[in-house]
Protein backbone atom coordinates (compact mmCIF):
# COMPACT_ATOMS: atom_id res chain seq x y z
CA UNK A 1 0.00 0.00 0.00
CA UNK A 2 1.05 3.57 -0.63
CA UNK A 3 2.73 5.10 2.49
CA UNK A 4 0.62 8.24 2.31
CA UNK A 5 -2.61 6.29 2.36
CA UNK A 6 -1.39 3.91 5.08
CA UNK A 7 -0.36 6.71 7.41
CA UNK A 8 -3.56 8.66 6.71
CA UNK A 9 -5.64 5.65 7.70
CA UNK A 10 -3.60 5.04 10.84
CA UNK A 11 -3.67 8.60 12.10
CA UNK A 12 -6.92 10.48 11.66
CA UNK A 13 -6.96 13.86 13.41
CA UNK A 14 -10.47 15.11 13.86
CA UNK A 15 -11.88 18.62 14.07
CA UNK A 16 -15.36 18.95 15.46
CA UNK A 17 -17.72 21.46 13.82
CA UNK A 18 -21.12 22.18 15.33
CA UNK A 19 -23.50 23.70 12.78
CA UNK A 20 -26.54 24.12 15.01
CA UNK A 21 -26.77 20.73 16.67
CA UNK A 22 -28.73 20.13 19.87
CA UNK A 23 -25.52 18.91 21.61
CA UNK A 24 -26.66 15.29 21.70
CA UNK A 25 -24.33 14.21 18.89
CA UNK A 26 -21.53 16.31 20.39
CA UNK A 27 -21.81 14.47 23.68
CA UNK A 28 -21.68 11.13 21.88
CA UNK A 29 -18.59 12.29 19.97
CA UNK A 30 -16.82 13.24 23.18
CA UNK A 31 -17.88 9.85 24.47
CA UNK A 32 -15.60 8.30 21.83
CA UNK A 33 -12.56 9.58 23.72
CA UNK A 34 -13.53 8.06 27.05
CA UNK A 35 -11.94 4.86 28.37
CA UNK A 36 -14.92 2.78 27.23
CA UNK A 37 -14.38 3.42 23.50
CA UNK A 38 -10.89 5.02 23.40
CA UNK A 39 -10.49 5.83 19.70
CA UNK A 40 -6.86 6.76 20.34
CA UNK A 41 -6.29 3.01 19.87
CA UNK A 42 -6.80 3.68 16.15
CA UNK A 43 -4.80 6.90 16.16
CA UNK A 44 -7.90 9.10 16.12
CA UNK A 45 -7.37 12.32 18.05
CA UNK A 46 -9.33 15.55 18.51
CA UNK A 47 -7.36 18.63 17.43
CA UNK A 48 -8.04 22.31 18.00
CA UNK A 49 -7.38 23.73 14.55
CA UNK A 50 -8.86 22.74 11.16
CA UNK A 51 -5.39 23.12 9.62
CA UNK A 52 -4.24 20.09 11.60
CA UNK A 53 -7.33 18.02 10.80
CA UNK A 54 -7.85 15.09 8.42
CA UNK A 55 -11.54 14.73 9.13
CA UNK A 56 -14.31 17.17 9.94
CA UNK A 57 -16.97 15.76 12.24
CA UNK A 58 -19.97 17.91 11.40
CA UNK A 59 -23.03 17.80 13.65
CA UNK A 60 -26.26 19.75 13.23
CA UNK A 61 -28.32 20.52 10.18
CA UNK A 62 -26.43 23.53 8.88
CA UNK A 63 -28.19 26.76 9.78
CA UNK A 64 -27.81 29.82 7.56
CA UNK A 65 -25.45 31.40 10.09
CA UNK A 66 -23.34 28.27 10.43
CA UNK A 67 -23.16 27.48 6.70
CA UNK A 68 -20.81 30.40 6.03
CA UNK A 69 -18.51 29.24 8.82
CA UNK A 70 -18.63 25.62 7.70
CA UNK A 71 -17.54 26.61 4.18
CA UNK A 72 -14.69 28.65 5.65
CA UNK A 73 -13.58 25.79 7.91
CA UNK A 74 -13.65 23.39 4.97
CA UNK A 75 -11.49 25.75 2.92
CA UNK A 76 -8.99 26.00 5.79
CA UNK A 77 -8.67 22.25 6.25
CA UNK A 78 -5.52 20.74 4.77
CA UNK A 79 -6.45 18.33 2.00
CA UNK A 80 -6.90 15.38 1.68
CA UNK A 81 -9.71 15.41 4.21
CA UNK A 82 -12.96 13.58 4.85
CA UNK A 83 -16.22 15.18 6.00
CA UNK A 84 -18.33 13.09 8.36
CA UNK A 85 -22.00 14.03 8.67
CA UNK A 86 -22.78 12.87 12.20
CA UNK A 87 -26.43 12.28 13.04
CA UNK A 88 -29.79 12.62 11.36
CA UNK A 89 -29.68 16.45 11.14
CA UNK A 90 -26.32 16.51 9.42
CA UNK A 91 -27.29 13.77 6.97
CA UNK A 92 -30.61 15.28 5.86
CA UNK A 93 -31.63 18.10 8.25
CA UNK A 94 -33.87 15.70 10.25
CA UNK A 95 -36.89 17.34 11.85
CA UNK A 96 -35.66 20.80 10.83
CA UNK A 97 -36.04 20.02 7.14
CA UNK A 98 -38.70 22.70 6.52
CA UNK A 99 -37.24 25.24 8.93
CA UNK A 100 -36.87 28.81 7.67
CA UNK A 101 -33.38 29.07 9.12
CA UNK A 102 -31.82 26.05 7.43
CA UNK A 103 -29.25 26.21 4.62
CA UNK A 104 -28.31 22.50 4.79
CA UNK A 105 -27.97 19.64 4.50
CA UNK A 106 -24.23 19.49 5.18
CA UNK A 107 -23.24 17.69 1.98
CA UNK A 108 -24.89 20.42 -0.11
CA UNK A 109 -23.06 23.19 1.80
CA UNK A 110 -19.67 21.48 1.52
CA UNK A 111 -20.15 20.66 -2.16
CA UNK A 112 -20.66 24.34 -2.92
CA UNK A 113 -17.00 24.78 -1.97
CA UNK A 114 -15.58 21.57 -3.37
CA UNK A 115 -17.77 19.40 -5.65
CA UNK A 116 -15.37 16.47 -5.20
CA UNK A 117 -15.40 16.50 -1.38
CA UNK A 118 -15.32 13.08 0.28
CA UNK A 119 -18.42 12.86 2.46
CA UNK A 120 -19.47 10.04 4.79
CA UNK A 121 -22.86 9.77 6.46
CA UNK A 122 -23.50 8.35 9.94
CA UNK A 123 -27.27 8.48 10.64
CA UNK A 124 -28.91 8.23 14.05
CA UNK A 125 -30.37 10.61 16.61
CA UNK A 126 -27.82 10.56 18.10
CA UNK A 127 -25.68 7.83 16.47
CA UNK A 128 -24.21 5.45 19.02
CA UNK A 129 -20.43 5.62 19.48
CA UNK A 130 -20.20 2.12 18.01
CA UNK A 131 -22.01 3.37 14.90
CA UNK A 132 -19.61 6.28 14.59
CA UNK A 133 -16.57 4.00 14.82
CA UNK A 134 -18.07 1.65 12.23
CA UNK A 135 -18.86 4.64 9.99
CA UNK A 136 -15.26 5.86 10.20
CA UNK A 137 -13.96 2.37 9.44
CA UNK A 138 -16.24 2.04 6.41
CA UNK A 139 -15.26 5.48 5.09
CA UNK A 140 -11.57 4.66 5.48
CA UNK A 141 -11.81 1.29 3.78
CA UNK A 142 -13.46 3.04 0.82
CA UNK A 143 -10.49 5.40 0.37
CA UNK B 1 38.56 13.80 4.79
CA UNK B 2 38.09 10.70 6.94
CA UNK B 3 37.68 12.97 9.97
CA UNK B 4 35.00 14.99 8.20
CA UNK B 5 33.13 11.83 7.18
CA UNK B 6 33.25 10.48 10.73
CA UNK B 7 31.92 13.75 12.08
CA UNK B 8 29.13 13.73 9.51
CA UNK B 9 28.26 10.17 10.52
CA UNK B 10 28.21 11.21 14.18
CA UNK B 11 25.93 14.13 13.50
CA UNK B 12 23.55 12.56 10.98
CA UNK B 13 23.34 8.86 11.77
CA UNK B 14 24.47 7.32 15.00
CA UNK B 15 24.10 9.55 17.99
CA UNK B 16 22.76 12.38 15.88
CA UNK B 17 19.59 12.75 13.86
CA UNK B 18 18.49 9.22 12.92
CA UNK B 19 19.25 7.59 16.26
CA UNK B 20 17.76 10.44 18.32
CA UNK B 21 14.68 10.40 16.12
CA UNK B 22 14.21 6.67 16.66
CA UNK B 23 14.55 7.08 20.43
CA UNK B 24 12.28 10.12 20.31
CA UNK B 25 9.50 8.30 18.46
CA UNK B 26 9.56 5.54 21.07
CA UNK B 27 9.56 8.18 23.83
CA UNK B 28 6.60 9.98 22.23
CA UNK B 29 4.73 6.68 22.11
CA UNK B 30 5.63 6.13 25.77
CA UNK B 31 4.14 9.51 26.66
CA UNK B 32 0.82 8.68 25.01
CA UNK B 33 0.74 5.09 26.21
CA UNK B 34 1.52 5.89 29.86
CA UNK B 35 -1.03 8.74 29.77
CA UNK B 36 -3.59 6.28 28.41
CA UNK B 37 -2.79 3.74 31.12
CA UNK B 38 -3.15 6.40 33.81
CA UNK B 39 -6.63 7.15 32.41
CA UNK B 40 -7.59 3.44 32.20
CA UNK B 41 -7.47 3.46 28.40
CA UNK B 42 -5.63 1.16 26.01
CA UNK B 43 -3.68 3.81 24.14
CA UNK B 44 -2.20 3.98 20.65
CA UNK B 45 -0.01 1.32 18.98
CA UNK B 46 3.78 1.70 19.01
CA UNK B 47 4.02 3.05 15.45
CA UNK B 48 1.56 5.88 16.17
CA UNK B 49 4.03 8.84 16.40
CA UNK B 50 5.76 7.67 13.20
CA UNK B 51 2.40 7.35 11.41
CA UNK B 52 1.42 10.86 12.55
CA UNK B 53 4.61 12.40 11.16
CA UNK B 54 4.37 10.41 7.89
CA UNK B 55 0.78 11.49 7.41
CA UNK B 56 1.62 15.15 8.00
CA UNK B 57 4.47 14.94 5.48
CA UNK B 58 1.98 13.75 2.86
CA UNK B 59 -0.55 16.52 3.43
CA UNK B 60 -1.14 19.90 1.86
CA UNK B 61 0.80 22.89 3.24
CA UNK B 62 -1.38 25.94 3.78
CA UNK B 63 0.28 29.31 4.32
CA UNK B 64 -1.96 32.16 5.52
CA UNK B 65 -2.33 35.04 3.09
CA UNK B 66 -1.02 37.71 5.50
CA UNK B 67 1.83 35.59 6.88
CA UNK B 68 5.51 36.48 6.58
CA UNK B 69 6.23 33.57 4.26
CA UNK B 70 10.00 33.24 4.71
CA UNK B 71 9.92 33.43 8.51
CA UNK B 72 6.85 31.20 8.67
CA UNK B 73 8.64 28.47 6.71
CA UNK B 74 12.09 28.94 8.27
CA UNK B 75 10.98 28.89 11.94
CA UNK B 76 10.36 25.12 12.20
CA UNK B 77 13.73 24.47 10.54
CA UNK B 78 15.51 26.72 13.05
CA UNK B 79 13.80 24.97 15.95
CA UNK B 80 14.54 21.52 14.59
CA UNK B 81 18.21 22.26 13.97
CA UNK B 82 18.54 23.74 17.47
CA UNK B 83 17.30 20.56 19.14
CA UNK B 84 19.38 18.45 16.77
CA UNK B 85 22.50 20.35 17.79
CA UNK B 86 21.65 20.00 21.47
CA UNK B 87 21.11 16.26 21.24
CA UNK B 88 24.32 15.71 19.27
CA UNK B 89 26.34 17.70 21.82
CA UNK B 90 24.79 15.68 24.63
CA UNK B 91 25.35 12.29 23.02
CA UNK B 92 28.98 13.17 22.28
CA UNK B 93 29.49 14.39 25.86
CA UNK B 94 27.95 11.19 27.18
CA UNK B 95 30.21 9.09 24.97
CA UNK B 96 33.11 11.08 26.52
CA UNK B 97 34.54 12.37 23.29
CA UNK B 98 37.11 15.15 23.72
CA UNK B 99 35.72 18.68 23.41
CA UNK B 100 32.17 19.06 22.14
CA UNK B 101 31.00 22.22 23.82
CA UNK B 102 30.40 23.05 27.45
CA UNK B 103 27.28 23.53 29.53
CA UNK B 104 26.92 27.15 28.39
CA UNK B 105 26.57 26.02 24.77
CA UNK B 106 23.93 23.50 25.76
CA UNK B 107 21.95 26.11 27.73
CA UNK B 108 22.22 28.53 24.82
CA UNK B 109 21.06 26.00 22.22
CA UNK B 110 18.23 24.89 24.49
CA UNK B 111 16.47 28.27 24.10
CA UNK B 112 16.38 28.00 20.29
CA UNK B 113 13.22 25.83 20.02
CA UNK B 114 11.15 28.23 22.13
CA UNK B 115 12.48 31.21 20.20
CA UNK B 116 11.66 29.50 16.90
CA UNK B 117 8.16 28.78 18.17
CA UNK B 118 7.65 32.45 19.07
CA UNK B 119 9.06 33.50 15.70
CA UNK B 120 6.89 31.12 13.70
CA UNK B 121 3.67 31.91 15.49
CA UNK B 122 4.26 35.67 15.30
CA UNK B 123 4.85 35.33 11.57
CA UNK B 124 1.55 33.55 11.00
CA UNK B 125 -0.60 36.67 11.55
CA UNK B 126 -3.28 34.82 13.47
CA UNK B 127 -4.72 36.35 16.65
CA UNK B 128 -4.77 32.98 18.40
CA UNK B 129 -1.12 32.43 17.49
CA UNK B 130 -0.29 35.93 18.74
CA UNK B 131 -1.79 35.10 22.14
CA UNK B 132 0.13 31.82 22.08
CA UNK B 133 3.38 33.59 21.21
CA UNK B 134 2.89 36.09 24.02
CA UNK B 135 2.28 33.31 26.50
CA UNK B 136 5.27 31.33 25.26
CA UNK B 137 7.45 34.42 25.66
CA UNK B 138 6.27 34.97 29.23
CA UNK B 139 6.80 31.29 29.96
CA UNK B 140 10.38 31.44 28.64
CA UNK B 141 11.04 34.49 30.83
CA UNK B 142 9.58 32.60 33.80
CA UNK B 143 11.52 29.37 33.61
CA UNK B 144 14.88 30.50 32.24
CA UNK B 145 15.94 32.12 35.55
CA UNK B 146 15.30 29.06 37.78
CA UNK B 147 16.82 26.78 35.14
CA UNK B 148 20.02 28.83 35.00
CA UNK B 149 20.20 28.93 38.81
CA UNK B 150 19.79 25.15 38.89
CA UNK B 151 22.79 24.78 36.60
CA UNK B 152 24.73 27.27 38.74
CA UNK B 153 24.12 24.93 41.69
CA UNK B 154 25.52 22.03 39.66
CA UNK B 155 28.57 24.03 38.62
CA UNK B 156 29.25 25.03 42.25
CA UNK B 157 28.73 21.45 43.46
CA UNK B 158 31.09 19.90 40.95
CA UNK B 159 33.71 22.66 40.81
CA UNK B 160 35.49 21.48 43.95
CA UNK B 161 36.13 18.09 42.40
CA UNK B 162 37.30 19.32 39.00
CA UNK B 163 40.53 20.70 37.63
CA UNK B 164 40.78 24.36 36.73
CA UNK B 165 39.39 25.09 33.27
CA UNK B 166 37.16 22.00 33.40
CA UNK B 167 34.35 23.40 35.54
CA UNK B 168 32.00 24.02 32.65
CA UNK B 169 32.74 20.94 30.55
CA UNK B 170 29.77 18.63 30.13
CA UNK B 171 32.08 15.61 29.92
CA UNK B 172 33.54 16.44 33.33
CA UNK B 173 30.18 17.28 34.94
CA UNK B 174 28.73 14.00 33.68
CA UNK B 175 31.16 12.12 35.97
CA UNK B 176 29.44 13.46 39.09
CA UNK B 177 26.00 13.03 40.60
CA UNK B 178 25.06 16.34 42.27
CA UNK B 179 21.56 15.00 42.95
CA UNK B 180 22.90 13.08 45.96
CA UNK B 181 22.91 16.19 48.13
CA UNK B 182 20.31 18.59 49.50
CA UNK B 183 21.11 21.48 47.16
CA UNK B 184 21.49 19.16 44.16
CA UNK B 185 18.13 17.53 44.90
CA UNK B 186 16.42 20.93 45.10
CA UNK B 187 18.04 21.98 41.84
CA UNK B 188 17.02 18.71 40.16
CA UNK B 189 13.37 19.05 41.17
CA UNK B 190 13.19 22.64 39.90
CA UNK B 191 15.02 21.76 36.67
CA UNK B 192 12.53 18.91 36.14
CA UNK B 193 9.65 21.38 36.37
CA UNK B 194 11.44 23.75 33.98
CA UNK B 195 11.87 20.87 31.53
CA UNK B 196 8.14 20.24 31.86
CA UNK B 197 7.53 23.83 30.79
CA UNK B 198 10.10 23.62 28.00
CA UNK B 199 8.43 20.50 26.60
CA UNK B 200 5.10 22.32 26.65
CA UNK B 201 3.43 19.68 28.82
CA UNK B 202 0.58 20.15 31.29
CA UNK B 203 0.60 22.00 33.76
CA UNK B 204 2.68 24.42 31.67
CA UNK B 205 1.16 23.91 28.21
CA UNK B 206 -0.23 27.44 28.44
CA UNK B 207 1.12 28.46 25.03
CA UNK B 208 -0.68 25.75 23.09
CA UNK B 209 -3.66 25.13 25.34
CA UNK B 210 -6.13 23.42 23.06
CA UNK B 211 -9.31 24.43 24.84
CA UNK B 212 -8.68 28.20 24.94
CA UNK B 213 -6.47 29.26 22.03
CA UNK B 214 -6.91 26.17 19.80
CA UNK B 215 -3.31 24.88 19.97
CA UNK B 216 -2.10 28.52 20.03
CA UNK B 217 1.40 28.80 18.66
CA UNK B 218 0.93 26.08 16.03
CA UNK B 219 -2.59 26.95 14.96
CA UNK B 220 -1.73 28.04 11.40
CA UNK B 221 0.75 25.29 10.62
CA UNK B 222 -0.26 22.34 8.48
CA UNK B 223 1.27 19.51 6.49
CA UNK B 224 5.04 19.13 6.35
CA UNK B 225 5.70 22.28 8.42
CA UNK B 226 3.57 20.91 11.25
CA UNK B 227 5.46 17.64 10.85
CA UNK B 228 8.70 19.56 11.47
CA UNK B 229 7.25 21.01 14.70
CA UNK B 230 6.17 17.54 15.78
CA UNK B 231 9.66 16.21 14.99
CA UNK B 232 11.14 19.04 17.03
CA UNK B 233 8.96 18.15 20.01
CA UNK B 234 9.85 14.49 19.56
CA UNK B 235 13.58 15.27 19.61
CA UNK B 236 13.13 17.53 22.65
CA UNK B 237 11.59 14.55 24.41
CA UNK B 238 15.01 12.91 24.07
CA UNK B 239 17.32 15.87 24.48
CA UNK B 240 15.89 17.54 27.60
CA UNK B 241 15.57 14.49 29.90
CA UNK B 242 18.99 13.43 28.62
CA UNK B 243 20.37 16.81 29.61
CA UNK B 244 19.00 16.33 33.13
CA UNK B 245 20.57 12.86 33.23
CA UNK B 246 23.92 14.27 32.10
CA UNK B 247 23.99 17.19 34.48
CA UNK B 248 22.30 15.87 37.62
CA UNK B 249 22.26 12.09 37.56
CA UNK B 250 25.81 11.28 36.53
CA UNK B 251 25.47 10.65 32.81
CA UNK B 252 25.31 7.36 30.98
CA UNK B 253 28.91 6.14 30.73
CA UNK B 254 30.44 3.68 28.32
CA UNK B 255 30.47 0.20 29.93
CA UNK B 256 27.52 -2.13 29.36
CA UNK B 257 26.25 -1.99 32.95
CA UNK B 258 26.43 1.81 33.11
CA UNK B 259 24.68 2.14 29.74
CA UNK B 260 21.81 0.04 31.07
CA UNK B 261 21.77 2.18 34.22
CA UNK B 262 21.78 5.30 32.05
CA UNK B 263 18.81 4.09 30.04
CA UNK B 264 17.07 3.42 33.36
CA UNK B 265 17.80 6.98 34.51
CA UNK B 266 16.44 8.42 31.24
CA UNK B 267 13.24 6.37 31.46
CA UNK B 268 12.88 7.39 35.12
CA UNK B 269 13.07 11.10 34.26
CA UNK B 270 10.68 10.61 31.34
CA UNK B 271 8.10 8.76 33.43
CA UNK B 272 8.34 11.44 36.14
CA UNK B 273 7.59 14.05 33.49
CA UNK B 274 4.63 12.02 32.18
CA UNK B 275 3.20 11.50 35.65
CA UNK B 276 3.43 15.22 36.47
CA UNK B 277 1.70 15.83 33.13
CA UNK B 278 -1.18 13.52 33.98
CA UNK B 279 -1.84 14.51 37.56
CA UNK B 280 -2.00 18.29 37.25
CA UNK B 281 -4.40 20.80 35.74
CA UNK B 282 -3.18 23.62 33.51
CA UNK B 283 -2.15 26.78 35.37
CA UNK B 284 -2.66 30.35 34.21
CA UNK B 285 0.33 32.28 32.90
CA UNK B 286 0.51 34.53 35.99
CA UNK B 287 0.37 31.50 38.27
CA UNK B 288 3.19 29.87 36.31
CA UNK B 289 5.27 33.03 36.52
CA UNK B 290 4.73 33.39 40.27
CA UNK B 291 5.51 29.72 40.75
CA UNK B 292 8.78 29.85 38.85
CA UNK B 293 10.06 33.17 40.10
CA UNK B 294 9.01 33.21 43.73
CA UNK B 295 8.81 29.58 44.82
CA UNK B 296 11.38 27.95 42.53
CA UNK B 297 13.63 31.02 42.61
CA UNK B 298 13.66 31.15 46.41
CA UNK B 299 14.28 27.42 46.70
CA UNK B 300 17.20 27.73 44.32
CA UNK B 301 18.72 30.72 46.10
CA UNK B 302 18.71 28.57 49.24
CA UNK B 303 20.27 25.76 47.20
CA UNK B 304 23.02 28.04 45.90
CA UNK B 305 23.83 29.18 49.45
CA UNK B 306 23.82 25.58 50.69
CA UNK B 307 26.05 24.42 47.85
CA UNK B 308 28.53 27.25 48.43
CA UNK B 309 28.64 26.52 52.17
CA UNK B 310 29.07 22.81 51.51
CA UNK B 311 31.89 23.54 49.11
CA UNK B 312 33.60 25.93 51.50
CA UNK B 313 33.50 23.63 54.51
CA UNK B 314 33.93 20.47 52.46
CA UNK B 315 30.55 18.93 53.41
CA UNK B 316 29.45 16.70 50.54
CA UNK B 317 25.79 16.23 51.41
CA UNK B 318 24.83 19.89 51.66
Amino acid sequence: MNWKLWSLKKSIWVFHVNTGACNNCDIEIVNLLTPKFDVERFGIKLVGSPRHADALLVTGGGTRQAAVRLREVYRQTAKPCVVFCMGACACGMGIFEKGYHMAGPIDKIVKEVDPNAIIAYVPGCPPKPETMISGVVKALSAL
Amino acid sequence: MIQALTNLFWILIFPGFVFTLAVGLVAAWLVRKVSALVQYRVGPPVYQPAADVMKLLGKEILIPQDAQRAVFVAAPLIGLSGVLLLSTVLWLALAQREFVGDIIVAIYVMVLPSLALILGSSASSSPHAAIGAGREMKLVLSYELPLLLAFVVVIIKTSGALEAGEQLSLVAIAQHTPVLSISGMLAFIVALLCVQAKLGFVPFDIAESESEVASGVMIEYSGALLALWKLMQTLMLVALPLFLVTVFLGGIGTSVASVLGGVGKYVLVLVLVILIKNTNPRVRIDQAMRFFWFYCGTALLAAVVLATLGNYYGVGWL
